[in-house]
């Protein structure tokens, strides 16, 4: 902005100062806050869905907390709709709440260098979070168990050359 | 400058009420206030939840024992009830941020925000109710 509040209260314009440089890059006026602004909105209303379902998949069903274990994740991620589930969930949590952290150290972070690093240990953060997250959806191995009784696991044995032959 | 920190409404006071604070403000010190206060404290702990979150389960690719060992410590008491609380305030953001996006986005928003966060008060509580039996259930009778 380029109007500065006099004593009075009211907002004038700010002067020019007389033979000031001047200035090649004039700031630009983007869009970005407005992106971003809308994206906490459409990807909250999504992430209702995917984080309720995970939920209640993960939590209600079942015995709850204590069915969790590798076989459980295998189960789930042998599916190309579990796979692509939390890996959208994957995303939008993360970006969403990269914003939202965001956000709360432009506004409590006062001095200009604690708000940088503490913006690049988020950023830092959040690319390392997406990454390995996403590595492990589309790398993950359910028939990685020898125990495995995954359908997909025993159909994929029929094609390892048999010992006793 | 207007930042997040200051909500509509608050930059001129109208007038002096009877108890000497400010009047004519939209938000200050009731549910307005309280709901963003709530929505940040939510949103900055879901985060880091999801970030230890996203670890621990990258260790499937780890092997079956390690994941089974590291998923095993939210197994007891203790984190049943820390992830009782982590619902609660999950299910709270979620609620709260329907809230805001009606505020921002339906006519009669602004006009009836108080009865929206006493709407998600309640909607919290039918929806927390029926998640604690049955995961307290799991946590303490296994």
């Amino acid at each position: 902005m380029s109007t500065d509040q006099t004593p009075g209260g009211s907002y004038a314009p700010a002067l020019e100062t007389p033979r000031s440089p001047y200035k090649r890059n004039k700031p630009t006026r983007t869009n970005w806050e407005l992106y971003g602004w809308l994206f906490m909105r459409m990807s909250g209303l999504l992430l209702i869905v995917l984080v309720f379902g995970h939920l209640f998949v993960n939590l209600m069903t079942g015995e709850g907390i204590h069915q969790i274990d590798w076989s459980f994740v295998a189960g789930k991620w042998a599916s190309p709709f579990w796979q692509t589930w939390d890996l959208l969930m994957l995303w939008l949590a993360q970006l969403h709440g990269t914003n939202g952290v965001r956000t709360v150290i432009n506004d409590y972070a006062e001095r200009d260098a604690t708000r940088f690093w503490l913006k690049m240990a988020l950023y830092v953060a959040t690319v390392i979070v997406l990454v390995v997250g996403t590595l492990v959806i589309f790398t993950f191995d359910p028939c990685a168990d020898p125990n495995s009784t995954l359908e997909i696991c025993r159909a994929g044995s029929a094609n390892v050359p048999s010992i006793t032959n | 400058m207007a930042t997040s920190l200051t909500p509509p409404g608050q930059g001129a006071p109208v007038g002096k009420s009877k108890t000497g604070r400010p009047a004519g403000t939209l938000y200050r010190g009731r549910e307005g206030m309280w709901s963003w206060v709530m929505h940040r404290i939510s949103g900055v702990l879901i985060f880091f939840f999801l970030f230890v979150h996203v670890l621990d389960t990258a260790t499937v690719r780890v092997s079956p024992e390690v994941y089974n060992g590291v998923i095993g410590q939210y197994k007891n008491p203790v984190m049943g009830l820390g992830e009782a609380g982590l619902v609660g305030a999950v299910v709270f953001h979620a609620l709260n941020g329907v809230r805001i996006i009606l505020v921002d986005f339906w006519s009669g928003g602004t006009k009836h925000q108080r009865k929206l966060f006493w709407g998600v008060v309640g909607l919290w509580v039918v929806l927390m109710v029926p998640f604690l039996v049955r995961h307290l259930t799991n946590v303490f009778t296994h």
